[in-house]
């Protein structure tokens, strides 16, 4: 049972179109969409980590180290939005999302 | 072989917890599903010899991003049941698409990949035998990578402070301490004197 660069390729595949599904059947509940977006930057980390681990290059856990970086400021700034919705609205139904205009 | 049991175990587990995420009814199971799913890609980093990024996934994530998650959920008084209607009506596409694009993509990883370096390799870097691998992530870091660094903090000082902006208010009504004032107090404006006439007494509005 020799795991190889496939198997983790295969996991990070799976992973990320569990995301987009995600995305794709709560489409009205924000909170699980930005989890799904959370979902989708895992799989790229374990991309990057695996080919760095098998291509024998540093490089990729650095830029895995950015994704993270930039999926926390993201979490952040996503859910600081979603509060102010909500004290706006009362509700965090995204489908009437843009009467925020302006 | 115990690599390859490990393997299984910790992508099955991580692959079902991103399944319920996504599919799981209260979304405060949601977020708990999003931390085991985390749990089980670190182990999976672990395996692949990158232990640094493991524990920065356990720390920044399951310490941070999901409690903050978590926080919010249990904060917003939301009908969460009302939000799942459509989850049937969107299914159908969710799973055509889900499905062409799982196909896609290890279609490619399975062809791309065969033709490079990459698939010689059998067995991944654990560590190079002079340093750990904290060691070769610092050294690069902070020598190759030293702008990117920088420019990830500012990413993350814009992202507080954006937070910050959008959520702080200033209700009317609370007492909030105001520094300035109480530096600017003297004497003169601390303290009043009133006179009071010797043996009349002192009532309550005397004293305002």
């Amino acid at each position: 049972m020799v795991v190889t660069l496939q198997h983790y390729l295969a996991v990070a595949a799976i992973l990320f179109t569990i995301g987009v599904f995600g995305i794709f059947v709560n489409r009205k509940n924000v909170i699980i969409i930005l989890m799904s977006i959370e979902l989708i930057l895992l799989a790229v980390n374990i991309n990057f980590v695996a080919f760095s681990s098998y291509l024998n290059d540093v490089s990729g856990q650095i830029m895995a180290m950015f994704v993270l970086t930039v999926a926390a400021a993201e979490a952040a700034v996503g859910l600081a939005i979603l509060v102010t919705f909500f004290r706006n609205r009362g509700d965090i139904a995204v489908d009437d999302a843009s009467v925020m205009k302006g | 072989m115990l690599q390859g049991i490990a393997f299984y175990l910790l992508s099955t587990v991580a692959v079902v917890a991103g399944l319920l995420v996504v599919t799981a009814k209260n979304p405060v199971h949601s977020v708990l599903w999003l931390i085991l799913a985390f749990f089980s890609s670190a182990g999976l980093f672990v395996l692949l010899g990158a232990e640094f990024l493991a524990m920065l996934l356990i720390v920044v994530y399951v310490g941070a991003v999901a409690v903050l998650f978590l926080f919010v959920v249990m904060m917003l008084d939301v009908d969460f049941l009302r939000l799942r209607e459509g989850f049937a009506q969107y299914l159908p596409l969710a799973v055509i698409v889900a499905g062409v694009l799982l196909a896609e993509m290890v279609m490619i990883s399975l062809t791309v990949v065969n033709r490079g370096a990459a698939a010689d390799a059998a067995s991944p870097m654990v560590a190079t035998a002079d340093a750990s691998n904290v060691e070769t992530i610092g050294r690069v870091l902070y020598t190759d990578y030293v702008y990117f660094f920088q420019a990830a903090g500012i990413v993350l000082l814009i992202a507080m402070i954006g937070a910050i902006v959008l959520t702080l208010r200033h209700k009317p009504h609370i007492k909030r301490q105001n520094v300035a004032d109480q530096v600017g107090r003297d004497a003169k404006t601390a303290m009043e004197v009133k006179s009071v006439t010797t043996g009349a007494g002192v009532t309550p509005e005397d004293l305002v």
